[in-house]
């Protein structure tokens, strides 16, 4: 079996975590030539709610697209991280916002926390980017998919006008994790 | 690398609606409901573009109606919905089915009975699109697997309905109708694009349901010179009501022949790791995803599984896989219903087939397969 | 003597109706006001759902579409906007298009498409055997109905204007005269139109309410009806259980039609650019 990649993006609904799945599905999918699929589980409720977005990247044809064995796990709120950590690959990483998630579960994964929403309002300006702040450091952590391809997806997805910041957005993203050690 | 103009990442309902736009559709009725709704959304979007039209109908049992009424003026036509509405269209697919008024219907199925499990898949909906309306009658019903099949299988579609002139059912789920995926499209030149043959007979002598060679009578657009009947009743070849038995046991019998003499030509599977298998999953839809999954980690551990895929669900492959069955005697049959299908492979193989359901609005996992592929027994 | 022949089915003749039925009346004043259009035959579209009524388009010589119960003005829909040319005619009764197809008749009202509706009112359900249906006046018996009926009637006609309807007129087979005239008006008229006309069943309604013989109904009609002109100057009283004809509502509006074809051409002007 060839490579396979799983994330699982988690929070709740409004956080963009759709949209941020779209965007890695479609660097690594239309951008980098790889196969990609991104699904989600919702709700009824149009905002609000728990929301689950995963995308799969391999280099052969994806046939069962959700994720089980989770090699990212992002978690927006602490209620995610705690029905999701179980998921993650002993070899995986956890990367959750600081602000929202303060107790860790244990695991054998590497554990990233980072204020993200926090630097996203500080740093860029915007609370509402901590998504594409978080498309950053997950390109950056996780060198799946490349960093020009993840742009060029933010580029077509992101609504017109908010380009420069949400590119802000990604390169704060990339820098905080450039620090990590 | 792909070129960029010929891939996109897109949802199968997207990839639907697109599809049926190549394949010529241009007059889309249909109500808003999860989980098909952006099939009509995007068509809302992209018909008027193209000249085409859409309309919002007040209820399910009227899109039905609408489709089969602009196809008869002679336009290729499609609505789309879920389960709860695909009951209320029963009623009119019978109608096109006795007519011979070619559409496209699409189901994309979530968790049922009633209202059930709005945002959730199922596949439970595979008996209704055979017999979900009263009376025997003619259908096809295709079930794509990924956002590309969804493409090319939308356009198959069509164009078994324009040739045979009988309403398609394609079966998404809600899976496939809102999963992310890249598809890469095929060259316009290499889609084979089905138009129904009309006739070219002087209007006077012009018989709507006339008997040809092939079964399928030659079409004429309503308001195009042929002024004609087209009724629900039973009727013979002049399109009139009849009660003659002789008459009407032809009609209904010709309906039917339509569809069996050419379903060789219809019935589509792809089979995969058989040849040596001693045991074969018969999977469809979004759960032969996880069909293929658990058969390509059971031959990395050594077991002998294969995978009959169904494309087309009706008319069904029992020769196919009867034939299967002179070797192979283990079948199992995964499916987001509690053995629609599996009960059909039963029938075909005329063994005990082991069912892998799931009716909770999960998607049935590689695990569950795999599971029962070892507990199979021997 | 009126040209009925051109337009007839001659063939398919014995008619199903029976003797006395409104709808021979009906389909007469429909067939003159056609002629009276001078559109060619072709180009014509006759549109039914199931009843007796709807057997009308197996003996005319149009483009003539039998539909299911209650749906015809749906198909009819459909057939309009693929074919914007078709002139679209659905004849329909009172259970058809106000029981069981209620919600296209309103819906078609407020979507303002261009079709004409022609009615049958004859305050039961013929052909399934006299049964109790939405325009059957309270009181009256139904096979449903043995005691007679306690619902209340639908009026076809302020319903047709109240969803949206841009011309409305109603008439009785006693008044065939002005029905084919408002027929006629309803066919000219860009937008929904509806005409209804008061149509009799001697065997299922006239027999078991005893209200004679089709003579007998007829004259019934001509004494208890109200052109709508003084029907808008008399009491409330004075107009209880009378049938009031004439043309009810006309009025401009925008077509759906002619709204979707200025809706795609902005569209693609967008696209252009």
């Amino acid at each position: 079996m060839g490579f396979r990649y799983e994330f699982r993006l988690s929070g709740s609904g409004g956080q963009g975590l759709i949209l941020a799945g779209k965007i890695l599905a479609e660097a690594a999918a239309i951008y980098d030539g790889k196969n990609a699929t991104q699904s989600q589980s919702y709700g009824p409720e149009a905002r609000g709610g728990s929301s689950r977005s995963e995308v799969i990247v391999s280099d052969e044809e994806i046939d069962y697209p959700k994720a089980v064995n989770i090699d990212l796990l992002l978690c927006f709120t602490q209620e995610a991280c705690d029905k999701y950590h179980e998921d993650v690959k002993e070899t995986g990483i956890l990367l959750v916002d600081k602000s929202y998630v303060t107790k860790i579960p244990e695991g054998k994964y590497k554990v990233y926390s980072v204020p993200i929403t926090e630097t996203a309002e500080t740093k860029v300006g915007k609370a509402l980017v901590a998504n594409i702040v978080a498309l950053g450091i997950i390109t950056q952590v996780t060198g799946i998919i490349s960093k020009g391809a993840v742009e060029a997806a933010i580029l077509s997805r992101v609504p017109k006008g908010t380009e420069d910041l949400n590119l802000k957005a990604f390169n704060t993203g990339i820098e905080i994790a450039q620090q990590f050690k | 690398m792909v070129n960029r103009e010929n891939a996109k990442l897109m949802t199968g309902n997207e990839a639907c609606a697109e599809a049926a736009l190549v394949a010529g559709m241009s007059f889309f009725a249909g109500y808003p409901i999860t989980p098909s709704s952006e099939i009509a959304e995007c068509l809302a979007r992209r018909l008027p573009q193209e000249g085409g039209t859409f309309v919002q109908m007040e209820d399910e049992l009227a899109s039905m109606a609408a489709i089969i009424g602009a196809s008869l003026a002679g336009v290729k036509s499609m609505t789309a919905t879920s389960g709860p509405g695909f009951s209320l269209m029963q009623e009119n697919i019978g109608y096109a089915s006795m007519t011979e008024v070619p559409c496209v219907i699409v189901n994309v199925q979530r968790g049922g009975p009633s209202t059930g499990l709005p945002t959730l898949p199922s596949q439970a909906d595979v008996m209704q699109a055979r017999w979900g309306t009263h009376g025997d009658h003619p259908i096809i019903a295709v079930a794509p697997s990924t956002v590309r099949e969804t493409y090319d299988w939308t356009i198959k579609a069509f164009n078994f309905s324009e040739r045979f002139r009988v309403p398609v059912v394609v079966l998404l789920d809600e899976i496939i109708g809102h999963i992310n995926e890249k598809i890469v499209f095929p060259k316009r030149e290499e889609i084979e694009i089905v138009d129904r043959a009309r006739t070219k007979q002087n209007p006077e002598d012009y018989k709507p349901y006339e008997l040809t060679d092939s079964d399928i009578p030659l079409f004429a657009d309503f308001g195009s010179g042929y002024r004609y009947h087209v009724t629900g009743l039973s009727h013979d070849e002049t399109g009139f009501p009849t009660n003659d038995p002789k008459k009407v046991d032809l009609l209904h019998r010709r309906l039917n022949r339509k569809i069996d003499r050419y379903k060789s030509e219809i019935i589509s599977y792809k089979t995969a790791f058989l040849e040596d298998a001693d045991l074969c999953i018969v999977a469809f839809g979004s759960s032969a995803r996880s069909a293929y999954r658990a058969v390509s980690r059971a031959r990395t551990s050594g077991l002998k599984v294969g995978i009959f895929h169904i494309f087309v669900l009706w008319p069904f492959p029992y020769e196919e896989l009867n034939k299967i069955a002179r070797r192979i005697k283990k079948f199992i049959v995964p499916e987001m219903n509690l053995g629609q299908v599996a009960h059909e492979v039963a029938c075909a193989t005329k063994y005990e087939v082991t069912q892998v359901n799931r009716v909770d609005g999960g998607l049935i996992t590689p695990d569950e397969i795999l599971e029962a592929i070892k507990n199979v027994p021997v | 003597m009126f040209p009925y022949e051109k337009y007839l089915r001659r063939d398919r003749f014995p008619h199903i109706w029976c003797t006395g039925c409104g709808c021979g009346i009906v389909l007469k004043a429909l067939l003159r006001a056609i002629e009276r259009s001078k559109i060619s035959k072709d180009d014509i579209a006759l549109v039914s759902g199931i009843g007796c009524s709807s057997r009308t388009p197996g003996y005319v010589d149009f483009n003539t579409l039998h539909t299911t119960h209650g749906r015809a003005i749906a198909f009819a829909t459909g057939l309009k906007l693929a074919k914007k040319e078709l002139k679209v005619i659905v004849v329909t009764g009172d259970g058809d298009a106000t029981a069981i197809g209620g919600n296209h008749f309103i819906h078609a009202a407020r979507r303002n498409l261009d079709m004409t509706v022609l009615i049958y009112n004859n305050y039961i359900y013929g052909m399934t055997g006299g049964q109790a249906s939405p325009t059957t006046p309270t009181g009256k018996k139904g096979s449903t109905a043995p005691y007679g009926t306690i619902e209340p009637a639908f009026d076809i006609s302020g319903l047709a204007i109240a969803a949206g309807a841009s011309f409305v007129a109603r008439s009785t087979c006693y008044h065939a005269v002005q029905l084919d005239k408002y027929i006629h008006k309803g066919i000219l008229k860009k937008g929904f139109s509806v005409i209804e006309a008061i149509s009799p069943c001697p065997t299922y309604y006239a027999r078991p309410n005893r209200l004679g013989n089709v003579v007998d109904m007829l004259q019934w009609y001509k004494e208890n009806s109200i052109p709508v002109e003084v029907a808008r100057k008399v009491s409330e009283e004075e107009k209880k259980d009378k049938i009031i004809i004439g043309i009810l509502h006309d009025a401009e509006k925008p077509e759906f039609c002619e709204e979707y074809q200025r809706l795609s051409a902005r569209v693609r002007k967008i696209d252009n650019k």
